[in-house]
């Protein structure tokens, strides 16, 4: 992370994480919005509902639907008619718009939404973790994980950009940890207008639903075809991981801040064990690193930021001298045991001359708490396959024996 | 009135989507989006990379297009180009009634300034005709179809123009392919009215109903003849006109028409069930005063 607190300070206010967002989505013009309230995303539609009653979003429509599926139906086509067109939902909404995701991505429209990442039901469970962000990976979404509302924030800035990339056209989730993110008041700068307009180009899409020149979207395409819109959004994806990285550096130049472009690292330059995770559990890592350097652990983290497209060859250039590399997941693939981020550097390795051991852990389903003790209890872990190599791959921790 | 749905459409002969979209267009002119869901209408115009809309045309689902006919009038609104471009969204009846009914309640409870067209071939003949909530009572239907215990779909047709007319909409029609005129006039009406509109077109399918390909036009007629199918408009929730039928046919002459209906003759209780669809029909004389 680059950024000058210093200079930052003056400009500093103390806010909820939702309503950073709520000022971040001002600042970017959209021309619609979208949305169902949904806890805990909902006091960014709230905050933007009261922007749009205060007459401070021009040039916007807000349109409130009936549901999470009309929302993002709403957009489709109010992104294809040339708005630029915005949605934040959680969880079940998520959940509901899953067939729409599909085909915001494959129609290419640039919509951006954020994702206050939320456990999914059964059980009915309000709290935070990243089973239903991960579980719409293969929707033709970019998504992006923010550790801090800072970076969630500057990232629906980076988001419309990297998204309206005419090389890319790809939608984009931002994900915030509900409550974790969302519901905390902390100090944030919040995006100024006039860099935001410097940043951020009108959205001017070459196609666009109008009667002076009419097209046709969202056609029937036959085994004759199908295939090669598919191959399309791959390349935009492959395409993405640079506009991604430029949109991060470009940020920093205007705005001084730097979270990252498809990765972060802490600490890995030396590191022996690696630490992979994605969102705001990474602040408490760096913490657990700090106090373990202190006693001369090389131990050392890698942010993922971009998990689609899955920067491969970056987790690589991180991972590959390490002793071992442990993935930390927020979400289950039930039937694999196994979190996504953990499968997927995993699988990455093979068919590589990188030989390095992975291992699992997945922690804080259903908003459980992560203290800095499971951390450690991790790291241990980590040792001892440095020692004695792999004896279990991928685990659930902090099991309540008692409850099973 | 120019036709602004080419010729070259890979619609069955004899097709009423391809007659009711037609109609739709050359009412609404060439300052029109349409929003289509999935169904015939989708497939046979849009086979990549061919087009048979000469007007800027989306399809995003099945049960969508009323949302995104919202999010398009808004994307107008919100940035000065709405000018007189009207919005249509095209579905068919299970797209109207059954699926897309939250996506359709949720855009005319808003109020959004579009026109829904609501393709009436009672049932899902894009996948085969299979029942729908459009569907009439004793129809045979590959969901519904009629067998020993069974004559058919046992159900009467939902009742969309109502449901439509309780979210408050100015302006309601029924309409039907058999009658182009009365479509375009309709349509036309529609969509030049503020707010939310909803024309609902009666249209024969004749690969679904069962009749010779000649003979959509006739088979339309009949059901407005025989008082199944009445026309009629509302303004705010009131009937305002009605299209009289002095001599009503009586129901066998429309359903001996139709394959979906033959079991009615073949099977031994089948009068009862035609009595029972003669009652519809003269419910229908009292309630819209057709005579």
């Amino acid at each position: 992370m680059k950024r000058d607190f210093e200079k930052d300070k003056k400009d500093m206010v103390v806010v909820e994480g939702s309503y950073a967002v709520a000022s971040a989505v001002k600042s970017c013009r959209p021309n619609v919005i979208s949305a169902y309230p949904i806890t805990p995303q909902t006091h960014i539609v709230e905050d933007l509902s009261q922007f749009m009653a205060d007459g401070e979003i021009p040039n916007c429509e807000y349109i409130m639907v009936e549901s999470e599926f009309s929302a993002l139906s709403a957009l489709v086509g109010s992104s294809a008619a040339g708005a630029r067109s915005y949605s934040a939902t959680t969880s079940q909404g998520l959940e509901l718009m899953h067939e729409v995701l599909f085909n915001v991505s494959g129609m290419r429209l640039p919509v951006v939404m954020t994702v206050a990442n939320r456990a999914v039901s059964a059980p009915i469970n309000i709290w935070n973790d990243q089973q239903d962000s991960i579980s719409q990976r293969d929707t033709g979404w970019i998504q992006l994980y923010a550790e801090d509302t800072q970076e969630v924030s500057d990232m629906t800035a980076q988001a419309f950009k990297i998204a309206e990339d005419p090389d890319v056209l790809l939608p984009v989730m931002t994900c915030m940890d509900g409550f974790i993110l969302s519901h905390v008041y902390e100090p944030v700068v919040l995006l100024d207008d006039d860099l935001v307009a410097e940043y951020l180009p009108p959205f001017e899409p070459e196609f666009k639903l109008d009667p002076k020149n009419p097209k046709t979207f969202g056609a029937f395409a036959d085994p004759n075809s199908y295939t090669e819109f598919r191959f399309l959004q791959q390349q935009a994806m492959n395409k993405a991981l640079k506009t991604i990285e430029d949109a991060a550096d470009e940020f920093y130049d205007l705005f001084g801040r730097y979270y990252g472009g498809l990765i972060d690292t802490y600490e890995t330059d030396d590191a022996d064990i690696v630490l992979m995770a994605m969102g705001s559990i990474v602040g408490t890592i760096k913490d657990v690193i700090d106090t373990l350097r202190a006693k001369g652990v090389k131990v050392g983290l890698l942010k993922v930021r971009s998990f689609r497209p899955f920067p491969v060859e970056a987790i690589h250039n991180v991972i590959k001298d390490a002793k071992v590399v442990v993935a930390l997941d927020k979400n289950i693939s039930i039937g694999l045991n196994e979190g996504a981020l953990f499968t997927e550097t995993k699988a990455s390795l093979y068919n590589t001359k990188i030989d390095v051991p992975v291992i699992g852990f997945m922690i804080g389903h259903g908003g459980r708490d992560i203290p800095v003790e499971t951390i450690e209890n991790i790291i241990d872990e980590a040792k001892k396959v440095i020692d004695s190599g792999i004896s279990v791959e991928s685990q659930f921790t902090d099991l309540k024996e008692e409850l099973l | 009135m120019k036709s602004l749905l080419a010729p070259g459409h890979r619609g069955c002969a004899g097709c009423c989507d391809a007659m009711a979209a037609k109609f739709t267009l050359m009412a609404a002119g060439e300052d029109c989006i349409v929003v289509s869901p999935t169904g015939c209408l989708e497939v046979m115009t849009t086979p990549y990379p061919e087009s048979s809309w000469e007007i800027p045309w989306i399809h995003s689902l099945f049960e969508n297009n009323a949302a995104v006919a919202s999010g398009i009038e808004a994307a107008l609104k919100a940035k000065g180009e709405m000018g007189n471009t009207k919005i249509i969204a095209m579905g068919g009846d299970g797209a109207t009634l059954d699926i897309g009914m939250r996506s359709v309640s949720g855009a005319f409870e808003r109020g959004h300034d579009f026109t829904f067209v609501c393709i009436d071939n009672e049932a899902y003949m894009n996948t085969g005709v299979q029942r729908s909530g459009a569907t009439p009572f004793a129809a045979s239907t590959t969901t519904s179809p009629s067998g020993t215990v069974s004559f058919g779909n046992i159900r009467p047709k939902k009742n969309m123009p109502a449901i439509i007319a309780a979210h408050g909409s100015p302006y309601i029609a029924t309409t039907s392919i058999g009658y182009p005129k009365d479509m375009i006039r309709k349509v036309k009406t529609a969509v030049d009215v503020e707010g939310p509109t909803y024309v609902h077109a009666h249209s024969p399918c004749t690969t679904g109903w069962g009749f010779d390909t000649s003979k959509t036009v006739e088979v339309a007629k009949m059901a407005v003849e025989t008082c199944l199918w009445p026309l009629y408009e509302m303004e705010d929730g009131e009937i305002t006109k009605v299209k009289k039928i002095k001599n009503p046919k009586p129901v066998e002459d429309y359903l001996k028409m139709q394959r979906r209906f033959k079991h009615l003759f073949t099977k031994e209780g089948g009068d009862d069930f035609i009595k029972q669809i003669q009652a519809l029909a003269d419910k229908n004389i009292e309630k819209f005063g057709l005579q």
